[in-house]
């Protein structure tokens, strides 16, 4: 409600259906459009809106929105339903940046917080976490103006043998001058993850600058005798790559490389995957053997084995052969950033915390040029650029974090968060396609960071059995990818679909639980002082150790669990009335009056629910 | 190894004692003795002996086809072990004849075909029973709770002596105005004489699931008025009830021929009839068999993963008897109408569906003691036949015509609603897993023969022991219980959107991933509950204590 005191009311239209997707049931209320919000809905959410043909009861429009939601309303007036029409399409296509939602979201917080929000994220402290700079690699001010490369950060990292000519030699051999720079430095083996564009080798072209280029990064590693070339494309693509010029290394011109194709589709690809994907499970009463087929033929899980089949090629080789390897793919900001990115997640259990995470994504994401603003749609721009890109690496993560439930300090509540703003536009950090429009933007000073929001509510995004002791224990993971641990997302593609979801939470009453034993403790200290007061033998009194069995075993008989404050959502016959069409059969009720709706109100769901009220 | 054969009081030798062979077919092998009286060292004896026993003779199944014992690599042999539970073993020994040798003993010894030559016959506990399974669940003990929500049903004997009906047990729960004379009647005209019993009440509306065999109308539409009158009984004044026949209506008309069918709207005008297309279970072992060699694909395709699983169709079958489980468990609760459930012979898709309606509308059979009375009342009570159905499991290349997976896609659907409603249930997984494999090889005589007349026939309480004795001591149901149990006394229904339910991994999947990394959260989950629960105990503890002291002491004070 409260962001409505700031923002122009469009259009109110009273006595609107909002129907479920999956089931008969349905909501009467009132459907608010404002400049950023349609009731709970921001604008940049939605991907797309239909008119359906007119019925009985009323004017259906339908909108998809970008985090998955489906939403389907009934308005009564045709004319009320085409005025909403005509403004979400207006609304929903913004023509500058100054438009999104981020430059008119205000969380009441003052400049010092804002800035304070920016700096959470340092990725020069990243870089030195790691142990850069050192002897064999060092910080370039090559691209401190944007010069060499326009879409790569300011900071780079190269060999300190790899002077200015042969970088810009390098760059002027490269798609979109992206010349081959470090992003991850695995300290243990000295081995490096360096990652660029193609080269522009056509058939037969080559530079001697950017031979020097991977020579020097080969060389900066003193245990491997050669350096992997990992193109992360189909073989048949980076050839036909080289008929327009561009291409992939010719191994007899570069020594001691060893190249690798590894086969992830394009962004096309992966845009129509998850079209198909969508519109499977977008299908009421599907049958299991068409989810199955549907599931197969949009080749989705697919594309995210592939993608966790790179990491784990390139895991392997930096781990266990302790080689170095550089990435790219065509303009090395798609899949290179997915492959660089799981792979260093596999590697480094830093990045597998809230905050390492974070730096994650700010790292191989935002400041290496993923093209945020093209792939997402953020504003009115070329439709074919569109692809699900990023959503794809979260679900890798996910996979992951379902084959290593202990090994992430985060859970899948935290990916959809992300998710969700990635899309939202609320927040600064993934407007624009690289960090020079952002600095053009002063996104950090006329926007909030979302690192900022989720330390804030870091508590919410726990993963309750991570464990530390795991991740010292594991540093490296080694997931299996056989196809049968890879499983649909139903979290992210049916987040908003809650009849598809377990009743009772697992994560939810494990979080809600290890917040109270935290309470209980406190409670137990205070207590404790009191009673020594008082002069109570302690050994009652002490705060029990884990696991630790103690002869209290009489009391706990007779004790009333009076401070059993557990809350749980035991859900059970509500529900039924949206899944009595799923069980299908019994159309003519003998009892009419059964099948009146229950009278619902619409529930707001984990995400949205704290955005928009 | 020496040669006797390791069947207790067996004696037969294959070998002489200078080891050479006597000619016979089997080749023995004892794998190890007995000592009595030996505390200590007897568990862990008694332990690889059984272990022993169950991989020889139980789970195995070698087949020509699928026993490379041939192949040999210089004097190595390679055997291959298929279990019922679906792991496959690698087995290497040295010698070519001591591995022929092997692999003939196994593949004779684990198609037995005589029951009393079964395991659980020779089986001794090293346990003490606390309380005798054989006597856990009786039916007469079950009708007292019944006798305590309505009087309108009685127990009758009519089946005492299971000639009425071979596949039922000798007391079943009638509707209370019907004489055993009427039953009789009624009896001739249901398949196997599977006349209509009581399955379930519904306390919350009094409303009933009876379940039959299939009616013997034939082409010609013959009729019984005990049978109308006997299922109209069930039905409140004024109030209709629902038929659920879990075929197909065509596979319906279809039995008319060979003498079955269905009840005609003309002759049951109160009830209505609705089919559901659950598999025939010869249609079940199929899938299970292509489910089992999907999993087993080691191919890194995913498309070759996802094409095989959908061609199982074993989701299918989980989604088509879970719906029609739903549906019937709907028309009780929602619809407050009486049903009656029925397929052909009332003894396979027919307890599906009651068994797994009860889950959804009983809170009681979400506890471990009330699940395993499910199971031995809508099961092994009801007749359904697993010796022949859970003789082979998957592997088998002789296809018997009587196996099929009816009581494991029953656990997996169980499986399916539990993950569905994590704090529902007082028992876990493992506890399903556990049924599974005890369903198909046992040491425990639970689930030998293939009615209560076989078993009794089998004098099978007095020369085994049951599944139900050694499950329900202390330290076993600690491993079976659930952390998360919170009673919930109301109706659960489950999804069954084909995205709600998953591959069932901790059975299918079992042998082929490591589950460590689960079974390190499951601890981890296990440790935070039982954390919380001993602070919240020490807090309650103090603050009595300290609640004590300020009404002895008026002056103190506490916060």
């Amino acid at each position: 409600q409260k962001y409505y005191h700031y923002v122009h009311l469009f259009l109110q239209v009273e006595q609107v259906r909002l129907l479920d997707r999956f089931s008969n049931k349905s909501v009467h209320g009132t459907l608010y459009l404002t400049a950023t919000h349609l009731i709970f809905i921001l604008h940049h959410h939605i991907a797309s809106v239909e008119k359906l043909s007119l019925t009985t009861s009323g004017c259906p429009l339908v909108i998809q929105c970008r985090n998955f939601r489906v939403v389907h309303f009934v308005i009564q007036r045709e004319r009320d339903c085409h005025d909403v029409y005509s403004s979400l399409l207006r609304l929903l296509r913004p023509v500058c940046y100054e438009e999104l939602y981020a430059f008119s979201y205000n969380p009441k917080q003052n400049d010092q917080q804002r800035e304070e929000g920016w700096q959470l994220i340092d990725l020069g402290a990243e870089f030195e976490r790691m142990g850069v700079p050192c002897d064999q690699w060092q910080l370039t001010d090559v691209n401190r103006d944007y010069k060499v490369c326009e879409t790569y950060p300011r900071d780079l990292y190269v060999p300190v043998t790899a002077s200015k000519p042969i970088i810009v030699g390098s760059s002027k051999f490269r798609s979109k001058g992206r010349f081959p720079v470090l992003t991850y430095f695995y300290q243990e083996k000295k081995a490096a993850v360096c990652r660029c564009s193609q080269p522009l080798s056509g058939f037969s072209a080559r530079c001697l600058e950017d031979e020097s280029m991977l020579q020097a990064i080969s060389k900066a590693n003193h245990n491997s005798r050669f350096l992997y070339v990992m193109d992360t494309r189909p073989k048949l693509n980076a050839l036909a790559n080289r008929a327009a010029g561009k291409g992939y290394e010719n191994e007899d011109n570069y020594s001691n490389i060893r190249f690798q194709f590894v086969g992830i589709e394009n962004i096309h690809v992966m845009r129509s995957s998850l079209q198909k994907l969508l519109e499977v499970t977008g299908t009421r009463s599907l049958s299991m053997s068409d989810y199955l087929v549907g599931l197969e033929s949009s080749g989705w899980l697919r594309h995210i084995k592939a993608i966790v089949d790179a990491a784990v090629f390139l895991t392997r080789a930096v781990t266990v052969e302790g080689a170095s390897v550089l990435v790219h793919c065509s303009d090395g900001w798609d899949r290179t950033a997915q492959v660089c990115a799981l792979g260093a997640l596999l590697m480094d259990p830093y990045y597998r915390t809230i905050k390492g995470f974070m730096v994650l994504i700010e790292k191989d994401w935002i400041s290496f040029g993923h093209k945020f603003a093209d792939r997402c749609d953020q504003l009115d721009g070329d439709p074919k650029e569109v692809s699900p890109i990023f959503t794809q690496f979260l679900e890798c993560v996910w996979q992951l974090t379902e084959q290593f439930p202990q090994a992430f300090e985060f859970s899948e509540w935290f990916l959809l968060q992300i998710h969700e703003h990635v899309h939202s536009c609320q927040y600064g950090n993934f407007l624009g396609n690289n960090q020079r429009q952002r600095e053009e933007l002063q996104l950090r000073e006329r926007t909030h960071s979302l690192w900022a929001f989720l330390m804030s509510e870091k508590r919410n995004h726990l993963n309750p059995f991570y464990s530390p002791a795991y991740s010292e224990a594991h540093p490296v993971l080694e997931p299996s990818t056989l196809p049968y641990h890879f499983k649909f997302w139903r979290s992210m593609y049916h987040q908003f679909d809650r009849s598809m979801h377990p009743r009772q939470s697992i994560l939810k009453t494990i979080l809600t639980l290890k917040e109270n034993s935290r309470k209980a403790e406190s409670t137990l200290q205070a207590l404790e002082s009191v009673s020594t007061l008082l002069h109570i033998p302690p050994a009652t009194s002490r705060l029990p150790h884990s696991g630790s069995e103690e002869d209290e075993q009489e009391e706990v008989g007779e004790e009333a669990t009076e401070s059993t404050d557990t809350e749980r959502t035991v859900e059970g016959s509500s529900g039924t009335e949206s899944r009595k069409q799923s069980y299908g059969e019994l159309e003519g009720t003998y009892n009419s009056d059964l099948v009146k709706e229950e009278p619902a109100v619409v529930s707001l769901e984990f995400g949205v629910a704290r955005m928009t009220c | 190894m020496s040669r006797s054969c390791c069947i207790i009081n067996c004696n037969s030798r294959s070998h002489d004692s200078h080891g050479k062979p006597t000619g016979k077919e089997i080749g023995c092998y004892r794998i190890t003795s007995l000592k009595r009286n030996c505390s200590s060292h007897v568990s862990e004896v008694t332990k690889t002996r059984r272990m022993a026993w169950i991989a020889a003779i139980q789970r195995p199944n070698i087949t020509s086809q699928n026993t490379p014992a041939h192949r040999f690599v210089g004097s190595l042999g390679h055997i291959t072990v298929k279990c019922k539970d679906l792991r496959v073993i690698q087995l290497e020994i040295t010698g070519m004849e001591e591995c022929l040798n092997i692999a003939s003993s196994i593949e004779a010894l684990s198609t037995l075909d005589l029951v009393s030559l079964m395991y659980p016959f020779f089986y001794r506990p090293m346990f003490e029973v606390i309380e005798d399974g054989w006597n856990s669940f009786l039916p007469q003990n079950a009708f007292k709770d019944l006798e305590s929500m309505t009087d309108e049903w009685r127990l009758s004997e009519v089946n005492k002596d299971f000639s009425l009906c071979p596949s039922y047990p000798p007391l079943v729960a009638v509707p209370k105005d019907f004489d055993d004379e009427t039953l009789k009647k009624v009896a001739t005209f249901r398949h196997g004489g599977r006349f209509p019993v009581l399955s379930y009440y519904h306390k919350k509306n009094g409303m009933v699931m009876m379940r039959a065999g299939q009616p013997l109308t034939g082409t010609n539409g013959r009729r019984c008025k005990e049978d109308e009158k006997l299922i109209n009984a069930t039905l409140r004044p004024g109030k209709r009830g629902y038929i659920i026949d879990t075929r197909a209506i065509n596979v319906a008309q279809q039995a008319k021929a060979r003498g079955g069918g269905f009840e005609l709207e003309a002759n049951y005008p109160q009830w209505r009839r609705i089919h559901k297309a659950i598999e025939r279970y010869n249609v079940l072992q199929e899938s299970l068999i292509k489910l089992v060699e999907a999993c087993n694909d080691q191919s890194h395709s995913m498309d070759r993963w996802l094409s095989k699983l959908e061609a199982s169709n074993w989701q299918t079958n989980v989604k088509e008897i879970l719906t029609t489980a739903c549906l019937a468990a709907q028309c009780i609760d929602r619809e407050g109408a009486s049903v009656l459930v029925h397929g052909t012979e009332g003894t396979d898709s027919t307890l599906q569906v009651t068994s797994l309606a009860q889950i959804i509308l009983d809170p009681g059979c979400r506890t471990v003691k009330g699940f395993q009375s499910l199971v031995e009342r809508e099961w092994l009570q009801a007749g359904h036949p697993f010796q022949q159905r859970c003789a082979q499991s998957a592997f088998s290349n002789s296809k018997p015509r009587h196996e099929a997976p009816v009581f494991l896609l029953f656990l997996d659907c169980v499986w399916q609603i539990l993950r569905q409603f994590p704090c529902s249930f007082e028992f876990n997984e493992s506890f399903l897993v556990l049924l599974f494999e005890h369903a198909y090889a046992s040491q425990f005589g639970t689930f030998l023969g293939n009615s209560a007349a076989e078993r009794a026939r089998l004098c099978l309480p007095e020369k085994t022991v049951s599944l139900w004795s050694w499950v329900n001591r202390p330290q076993e149901l600690e491993r079976l219980t659930n952390p998360l149990y919170e009673p919930n006394s109301l109706v659960i229904w489950p999804s069954v959107a084909p995205q709600s339910l998953l591959l069932w991994e901790g059975v299918f999947l079992r042998w082929n991933r490591s589950s460590k990394c689960l079974d390190e959260a499951y601890e981890e989950m296990v440790h935070i509950i039982e954390y919380n629960k001993e602070l919240q105990t020490k807090v309650n503890s103090l603050r009595r204590q300290l609640a004590q002291l300020e009404t002895e002491d008026p002056l103190l004070h506490t916060p």
